[in-house]
């Protein structure tokens, strides 16, 4: 693949949208062409700039009531002209429609717990840090070295436990990108496996248990405890990446309250 | 996210005002009542922003035409593509503001792709599916689009780096 082939595809290879074929060309051209190479950082920061920016309005608080309340309005005419026909069922199912529609986000699909767009961005970020040969943006294998670096650059402090003794070095950092917003990765090793570990606050505080599910090929083990989302993920077996959660939930449970 | 909020943002973003917006938003969700009836299932979020675009575009033919004929200059801010420093893209709140109004700054044919990509995480088809584009074109519109927003920020942060020294 040449220069002008990876300009043209550049786009489509940062939003995961090529085929695996050009991926992998453009992969290989990237690491022998620097001002390819350059571009594509360029415009992995442009991204990241319009992502984690604030550039998406919200709505006015008293939006969804206005919208309701015209809609309500409607189907009041509707209803006056078909009350004695199935016409009135309609209206019924086209406002249920609506109240979906604006306070839910719809629940047209229904999914495990655990697939979804997190899922995906899980997956994509993980490979994204293997293949873009940005696998850590601080390298170390010590705790004290990684957890400070994240205080510069997200809005939590991640814990960062070390589970060496468990036979999990840890690698380093990186400043990742999933669910909507800035995450933490953790970089861990298992002889020749990667692990990340993505951690991000947790919406609300209540605790879920570990899933662990396989895709593409990849294991993931999610969980939530003391107000953050953890995500694992790594090409290693399943047995040996969930002894590899417990090591990290082990190292970041909340204290139990004082018995009293 | 809510639908509601999805709708709302790229409305917000293709009518560039709150009041404009809102008015939108609301004519939206009254078609997607009324046309419910075509509905076949399928993903909820790309039906109901595929409303709230032909709503946008209506409202800007009745109200701003001139905006939905607007030509891609390609010739504006040419910066070198070595000269762009991923750094430089960092966020400060600055540089958000400056991001805010090279989108801005893009005709709406190209800025309505970079917030369904960038901003509401859409896939290219999804995209295609929601302004009735091939796919192609998707991708090419996205490509020129960001290429001249990171034009834009550069050269605004040289002219503001030499009016520095």
């Amino acid at each position: 693949m040449d220069c002008d082939e990876t300009q043209d595809l550049l786009h489509g290879y940062l939003d995961d949208e090529l085929d695996v074929v050009s991926s992998r060309a453009l992969t290989q051209h990237l690491q022998a062409c620097p001002v390819c190479a350059q571009a594509y950082e360029a415009q992995r920061a442009l991204r990241t700039a319009l992502r984690t920016s604030v550039l998406y309005f919200t709505p006015p608080p008293s939006l969804p009531k206005q919208v309701w309340a015209e809609v309500r309005r409607a189907s009041r005419a509707d209803t006056r002209r078909m009350r004695w026909t199935w016409g009135g069922l309609n209206v019924a199912v086209a406002m249920a429609i609506v109240v979906l529609l604006v306070w839910s986000g719809g629940l047209v699909h229904m999914r495990s717990p655990v697939d979804g767009p997190v899922l995906q961005d899980v997956i994509a970020g993980h490979v994204r840090s293997l293949m873009a040969n940005h696998l850590t943006d601080v390298l170390s294998a010590d705790q004290h070295t990684v957890k400070p670096w994240f205080e510069g650059h997200v809005d939590f402090a991640p814990p960062v436990p070390d589970l060496t003794a468990q036979g999990f070095p840890l690698a380093g950092g990186r400043l990742d990108y999933l669910d909507n917003r800035p995450v933490a990765a953790l970089v861990y090793k298992r002889q020749q496996h990667v692990i990340n570990l993505f951690v991000w606050p947790a919406p609300s505080s209540a605790a879920r248990p570990e899933s662990t599910v396989t895709r593409h090929g990849y294991n993931l083990v999610q969980w939530t405890t003391a107000g953050m989302t953890y995500w694992a993920i790594s090409t290693l077996n399943a047995p040996e990446l969930e002894a590899f959660a417990h090591g990290v939930q082990q190292h970041t449970m909340l204290p139990s309250p004082p018995k009293t | 996210m809510p639908h509601l909020a999805a709708a709302y943002n790229l409305a917000r973003w293709l009518t560039r005002h709150d009041q404009d917006a809102e008015d939108v938003v609301q004519e939206a969700f009254l078609r997607a009542y009324k046309f419910f009836g075509n509905f076949h299932g399928g993903d909820s979020r790309a039906w109901l922003l595929t409303i709230v675009r032909n709503t946008c575009y209506t409202w800007l033919l009745q109200n701003r035409a001139h905006e939905l004929t607007e030509e891609f200059d390609e010739t504006l801010h040419d910066v070198a593509r070595a000269d762009v420093n991923p750094e430089t893209l960092l966020l400060h709140d600055a540089q958000q503001q400056l991001l805010r109004q090279a989108l801005e700054d893009l005709p709406v044919t190209f800025r309505e792709v970079v917030i369904m990509r960038d901003l509401e995480g859409l896939s290219y088809k999804d995209i295609a599916y929601i302004t009735d584009l091939p796919l192609g074109t998707v991708m090419s519109r996205l490509a020129r689009a960001r290429t001249r927003l990171q034009q834009y920020v550069t050269a605004h942060l040289h002219t503001e780096a030499k009016r520095g020294l």
